[in-house]
Formats: structure tokens, C-alpha cells, sequence
């Protein structure tokens, strides 16, 4: 009614004052009004959010990685507050992050430990048999379902970067058609596992920093018809140094289930100097796919 | 245009007619013999389903037609040896799809004998759970290429009729005459495996579908098949005309439903080769150990076929037809469209190989794919009316989802899309990655 007998008297001249008068008057009322109906609701129908899930949130990483499991990091914030999650569930995070969640929240900090990819495959370009010239789709999956894939061996990494597209922290790297994990950018997300056709990829303890190069379980004289640097199970490691490295079939591998002071380190690497170079410590692997070492 | 009177040519829509088809190389010379080898690697996993299991071991001594591994289940089927000799083991040798399979090696002894192991029967008089169990007792699988066990696809599943039966003659594939050849020299064979067919089924409507470009081998069908109520359709030389799907929409003119088997559409087809298989077992009561195969290619001195038992190595085929003029720039077991490019010249001959084909390096050269122009060829190409434009661009951003609801699933692997695409863009290979993808997904 106000708006109406408001706008009754424009309809007649009016002057510039009386004008600015009323727009005045029109929009201070609006504004109470509104106002008003903003408190009622702000008072009545708000949401009750947890403010530590916030705090958490800009505690997290926030790539948004999905290595933990939930659909992002708010969603995992909100599962460590309500305690479905614990903070050491967060793949991506350092020690000290994973503690400051854990202090700010006031819950018991858990012992966990860094993961980091691995591709259990040396098998590169200068290593590994060529069998057939492939000229299609630059994708692991694709190349896998044609004969096999073109390197000779079925179960080592085909090169194309299926893993590397899929790392959202750029940690991995083709040489010579071999994913290479830089261990310094990796963050144990796993994201990298479920895009690999091969299954060659795994997470391992950081504290590990000697490893098995080699996937394929097949017998050590097929393996070297298609690769010089495949495991050929001579169990030479196991015994030069016993208890960190088990035999299985024809393929070794680290035990990684030890304690993290006990995992195989460089100095095992040199100990056991494996007879094809699968076995070697992650930085002698590193300098021989960069090509600044020769094997 | 879909006239049904016998005597017009019928086809389907879509599809491709490659040009020069190279058939002309191996198509008007007699079917020959191999001579016996030293040595046979017979595949374990011959058919789709799972592999048989062996029930010979090191050092046995076998009969030419023994048994040498069982069926494990019901989609599996018998393996029999393929010659008299001493299992030398199971040995590991590249299999077709390119990965290493396990094989039975048999050393032969050079007598080659052996009995026929079943009893011989008369197919109009035996019940047709015999002729059945026979089928199943003798290994037959589809010898056109799929190499589905021949027995689960005459069980007709509870609840579908099956009311037409037609026999693939088609042999679309470019280069590949194994069935021509077949046609005119076991003609009578044919017709008996038809009816045999038949009688299992209960079907008293079955045509034969060739090519009119086999037109000797339609004439000489259509004169001995007058009076035992077989029908020879010819068809349309068109690419993919030998598929299941498009046999059933051009001789009985009707739809397999998407995700549907032919018996969804009241029909079953099988191949030509498969029927001649099925004679053999029930008149002369001997299992299938050899096919005909076509050794071609231009790049093949003297290209032809011969009658391969199961278990030779393409090498030796490729020296009876007396080796190569140059160094060939592909292998391919199978037709040129729908076959396997093969790594190794070990392969042993399976029950569906049906060609041994060596493309020149000029034929068989790599192009680099581009970026696709939407000029629609693939579009008009696709014998199953799907985009294979849309699809691949799809597929390359890992859109699954969107491939899923465009039908990929539905994709036959025919190749008239990659064939026309001025682009060179792999298409089929996009479409057997979202397949393969989709598949584990619904296994989750």
C-alpha cells in the first residue's frame, strides 16, 4: 500500500527533493524488512556445520586425489572429524601434517608411514625385446590388447603413460618407454595402480629404498629371451642378505611387512649385486633410466 | 529391395566393398594335401570358453583321432591328435592373440594311423541327442573365426524358438577362399552337415548364403541341393556380409536384438566349414584335426589352399605354398579386416584359422591418424548403424559412460570404419579398449 500512495504522487510534478524523499524512504523500509526476514531464517533454519571440519580441510593437502578413499579432501575431513577415517589415512600428507590434524582434534596420532609408487619393471627400450612394430593408440590398455603389447615380456610396463596421465602430482615420468616414480614428487596416492593394465605398479614403504625391477612370473629362461634385466630367481639376494628378501616361483621380492628400520636400503643393493641388475637400490635405478649410468 | 524370392541377391545396410579383393590369387586352384610333419603343437585353447584339459602326459604314445584333451565345462571343446606319435609335453608357444599359450607337442611317428573313434551314424535315422552328443564328442567349434564350441550354440536356451537355420558361405574377407573351395569340393558334405543341422534343431528352413562372387560355386550348390530342400541364397559382395547379425538381416530379414544372441531372432548360423566338420564326424565318425586354410597374400610365391591338420606351424604352411617373394610386412591369421597380426611365425594352425595372409610392406604401411574431420564415412560405413565418430572422440577422453549409452557394446570389430576413414584414425582399436574396459566394469 506505502508503494502505491508512493507512486500516486509521481504521477504529478514533482520536485527533485521530494523524489529523492521517497526513494530514501522506499529503501530504507525494503531493506528493515528484508532484514528482518534474513535474521528469522539465520536463527531458525540454520545448518549446524563442525567448524574443525574446516580447520581440517585447510590442514589437508587439497589435491582432491581420492588416494584415501572418500571423493575428495572436504569429504575426508568431514570422515576424520566424525572418526569413520583416521589422519593417517591421507596418503598425500607429510608427518608433521598428519599430526597437526590429529593435535587439533585432540585424538591419539597413529603410527603410520609414507607409501610411494613403484614400477616393478626395468625392462626399457635398451633392455627389453621389441617384437612387434606398433603404430597404434598411445595407451597402455590399448597396446596391451594388441599381441600382447609390443615389448616381449606380458608383464612389465608398457611405456605409454597411462599412470602418468592419471598422477595429479606430475611424479611420474616415461624414459625410453618405462614409467619412472620421482620419488621426491610421488605421495603414495595409488591413483596410479588402477590406471595400469600391466599391474606393475605398487605402493611400498618409503623407508624401503632398494627394490625388485622385475614383474613377470614366468621362468627365468623365457623371461631372458625378452628382457636382459628381468629377475631370473637365482635367490642370490636371499641369501647374501637373509630375511629381507624372499623367493617366490621365479620372481624375488622385498619383504616389505618389516619394520621400516629393517627395510632393505642401498647398502643391501651393493651387498647383493644381483647378476641382472633387477634388484638395485632406487637411486642406482633412477641414474640407469636416465641414462647417466650404464647397468 | 529386400525381395525375398531366392533368385535376387540379398544384402544388408551399411558395410563397405573394399576394393581389389585379392581373392582371385588362390580361388581357382584344387584344395591340396599337406604332407604329414615331424611335428604338431596343438593349441589347449582352441575355443572361446575355457580351455580343455589334457588327459594325455609326457611320453604317451596316442593314435591319430585320440582324444588329447577333454572339454572342462560345458562352453569347451574336445581336442583330438592330429596325427599317430609320442606327446613330447606341453610346451609353451605364442598363441594368436600374441601372449604365450600352452600347447600339446606331438612328435608323429610317420605312420598316421589310428581308427575312426565313433561309431559311423546315418544322420536321418539317429535321435538328435546322438547327433548332438556327437557334435560335442567330435570338438567341433565355429571354423569361421569366433571359434565358439558348435554344441552350446545348438542348445537353444529355454523359452526361444529357433525356427531358421543358415549356413555362413558368405567368406567376406577380403584374400580369404578356404569356404569357395570348400563349396565346390564338398558340395554333397555340405548339404549333408546342413540337414544334420537340421535334424538337431528341428529346423526344416535352411539356407546356404554365398557370394555372388563364388557365382560357380552358387550354380554347382544350387544344381545338388534341388531336391533336399536347402536353399542357396546368393548375397551381395558387401563387407561385413559373413557377420551373424547381417546374414540374419539379409536372408531371413529380421533383427538381432542389441545384446541378443541370433536365437533371440529364431535363427542359428554356422559356418559352411563347421558343417562339412559335422559330416565327417557322423558319417565317417572321425573328429575334427584338419581345415582348410588359405595361404595368400602377394607377397606368397605360389598362394593356395591345403588341407592343414591342427597343429601345423604357419612357417610350414607358408613353405608348402613355397615361401615368400620378399620380406613380408605383416603376418595375419585370418582376413585381412578381422584378423590378427601376428608376431611370430610359430603359431600352430587352430580349428578357425582360416587364412595365412602376408601383406607386402607397401600394403601393410602405418599411417599416422589425424584429427577426425566429421565427414560422416564411418557413420554410412557401420553395418550396425552406430557413430563410430562420436564414439572414438569419446573414448579418447575416457569417457566410458558416454560410449556405454552410444552402444559400443553393440560394435561387431568388423573394421568398415577404420577402412573408410580418410582420417586413419584407429578406430576399432578405441572401441576394443572401451569393450574391454566396460566388461571388467560390469564384472565389479
Amino acid at each position: 500500500m506505502n508503494l502505491i500512495s508512493a507512486a500516486a504522487p509521481l504521477s504529478v510534478p514533482a520536485s527533485g527533493a521530494e523524489i529523492l524523499l521517497w526513494a530514501g524512504v522506499v529503501m530504507a523500509s525494503l531493506g528493515v524488512v528484508l532484514g528482518a526476514v534474513i535474521g528469522i531464517f539465520a536463527k531458525y533454519f540454520r545448518v549446524r556445520s563442525d567448524a574443525r571440519v574446516e580447520l581440517i580441510l585447510e590442514l589437508l593437502p587439497g589435491a582432491n586425489c581420492g588416494g584415501c578413499g572418500q571423493a575428495g579432501c572436504a569429504d575426508f575431513a568431514k570422515s576424520v572429524v566424525e572418526g569413520r577415517n583416521a589422519p593417517s589415512k591421507c596418503p598425500v600428507s607429510s608427518r608433521e601434517q598428519k599430526s597437526a590434524i590429529a593435535r587439533a582434534l585432540g585424538i591419539e596420532e597413529e603410527a603410520g608411514f609414507q607409501r610411494r609408487a613403484l614400477v616393478r619393471c626395468g625392462g626399457d627400450l635398451h633392455h627389453s625385446a621389441w617384437l612387434l612394430n606398433y603404430n597404434g593408440v598411445l595407451d597402455c590398455a590399448s597396446a596391451a590388447l594388441v599381441s600382447g603389447g609390443p615389448k616381449g615380456c606380458s608383464y612389465g610396463c608398457l611405456g605409454m603413460g597411462n599412470c602418468a596421465r592419471k598422477c595429479p602430482f606430475g611424479a611420474i615420468e616415461i624414459v625410453d618407454h618405462i614409467a619412472l616414480v620421482h620419488p621426491e614428487l610421488c605421495v603414495g596416492c595409488g591413483l596410479c595402480i588402477a590406471a595400469c593394465p600391466r599391474h606393475c605398479i605398487a605402493l611400498v614403504p618409503a623407508a624401503a629404498t632398494t627394490h625388485v625391477y622385475c614383474n613377470s612370473p614366468e621362468k627365468g629362461i623365457d623371461k631372458r629371451k625378452n628382457c636382459q634385466v628381468g629377475c631370473i630367481g637365482c635367490r642370490k639376494c636371499e641369501r647374501t642378505v637373509p630375511g629381507k628378501f624372499t623367493v617366490e616361483g621365479n620372481l624375488a621380492r622385498v619383504n616389505y611387512e618389516l619394520a621400516p628400520e629393517e627395510l632393505p636400503t642401498d647398502a643391501d643393493a651393493v651387498a647383493v649385486k644381483c647378476p641382472t641388475h633387477a634388484l638395485l637400490s632406487e637411486q642406482a635405478h633412477f641414474r640407469i633410466e636416465q641414462n647417466e649410468e650404464i647397468r | 529391395m529386400m525381395n525375398k524370392s531366392s533368385r535376387s541377391v540379398l544384402t544388408f545396410k551399411g558395410g563397405i566393398a573394399p576394393e581389389g579383393n585379392g581373392k582371385d590369387m588362390s580361388s581357382a586352384i584344387p584344395t591340396r594335401n599337406a604332407p604329414l610333419l615331424e611335428r604338431y603343437r596343438v593349441l589347449l585353447q582352441e575355443n572361446a570358453g575355457k580351455p580343455p584339459k589334457p588327459v594325455v602326459a609326457k611320453g604317451d604314445k596316442v593314435k591319430k583321432y585320440q582324444l588329447i584333451a577333454a572339454a572342462d565345462g560345458f562352453v569347451s571343446a574336445n581336442l583330438h591328435a592330429p596325427t599317430s606319435g609320442e606327446v613330447v609335453g606341453i610346451v609353451r608357444v605364442p598363441g594368436p592373440m600374441g601372449l604365450m599359450t600352452e600347447a600339446i607337442e606331438i612328435a608323429a611317428d610317420g605312420e598316421d594311423s589310428g581308427d575312426a573313434p565313433f561309431a559311423p551314424l546315418d544322420w536321418s535315422k539317429a535321435s538328435p541327442q546322438e547327433l548332438l552328443a556327437r557334435v560335442a564328442d567330435a570338438g567341433l567349434v565355429g571354423m569361421g573365426g569366433a571359434s565358439f564350441p558348435t554344441h552350446v550354440k545348438l542348445t537353444i536356451p529355454p523359452g526361444k524358438k529357433v525356427d531358421t537355420l543358415i549356413l555362413n558361405g558368405a567368406e567376406c574377407e577380403p584374400y580369404l577362399t578356404a569356404d569357395h573351395r570348400l563349396l565346390l569340393e564338398n558340395g554333397e558334405a555340405l548339404l549333408r552337415g546342413a540337414l544334420t543341422f537340421g535334424r538337431i534343431l528341428g529346423v526344416e528352413n535352411i539356407s546356404i548364403g554365398v557370394e555372388i562372387n563364388k557365382i560357380d560355386a552358387i550354380e554347382y550348390l544350387s544344381r545338388i541341393a534341388a531336391d533336399c530342400g536347402v536353399r542357396i541364397v546368393p548375397l551381395e559382395v558387401r563387407y561385413p556380409q559373413g557377420s551373424e547379425k547381417h546374414l540374419i538381416r539379409a536372408i531371413a530379414g529380421r533383427e538381432v536384438p542389441s545384446g541378443g544372441l541370433p536365437a533371440d531372432a529364431g535363427c542359428v548360423v554356422q559356418n559352411v566349414g563347421t558343417a562339412v566338420a559335422l559330416d565327417n564326424a557322423v558319417r565317417l565318425g572321425i573328429p575334427l584335426v584338419e581345415r582348410i586354410v588359405t595361404v595368400t597374400g602377394e607377397v606368397v610365391r605360389n598362394p593356395g589352399n591345403w588341407r592343414l591338420r591342427i597343429g601345423t606351424p604357419v612357417i610350414k604352411a607358408i613353405e608348402l605354398a613355397d615361401g615368400v617373394l620378399c620380406e613380408p610386412g605383416k603376418l595375419i591369421l585370418g582376413g585381412p579386416m578381422m584378423g590378427f597380426a601376428q608376431r611370430s611365425f610359430e603359431i600352430p594352425v587352430a580349428k578357425n584359422t582360416s587364412g595365412i595372409l602376408l601383406l607386402p610392406p607397401r600394403v601393410s604401411m602405418n599411417y599416422m591418424p589425424t584429427e577426425c574431420i566429421r565427414c560422416g564415412r564411418c557413420v554410412q560405413g557401420c553395418p550396425m548403424h552406430l557413430m563410430p565418430c562420436l564414439l572414438a572422440t569419446a573414448i579418447e577422453g575416457d569417457r566410458y559412460d558416454l560410449a556405454a549409452q552410444n552402444h559400443v557394446m553393440d560394435c561387431i570389430e568388423c573394421g568398415s570404419c577404420a577402412y573408410v576413414c580418410p582420417a586413419h584414425r584407429p578406430l576399432v582399436q578405441h572401441f576394443r579398449r572401451a569393450k574391454a574396459e566396460l566388461r571388467s566394469r560390469n564384472r565389479k
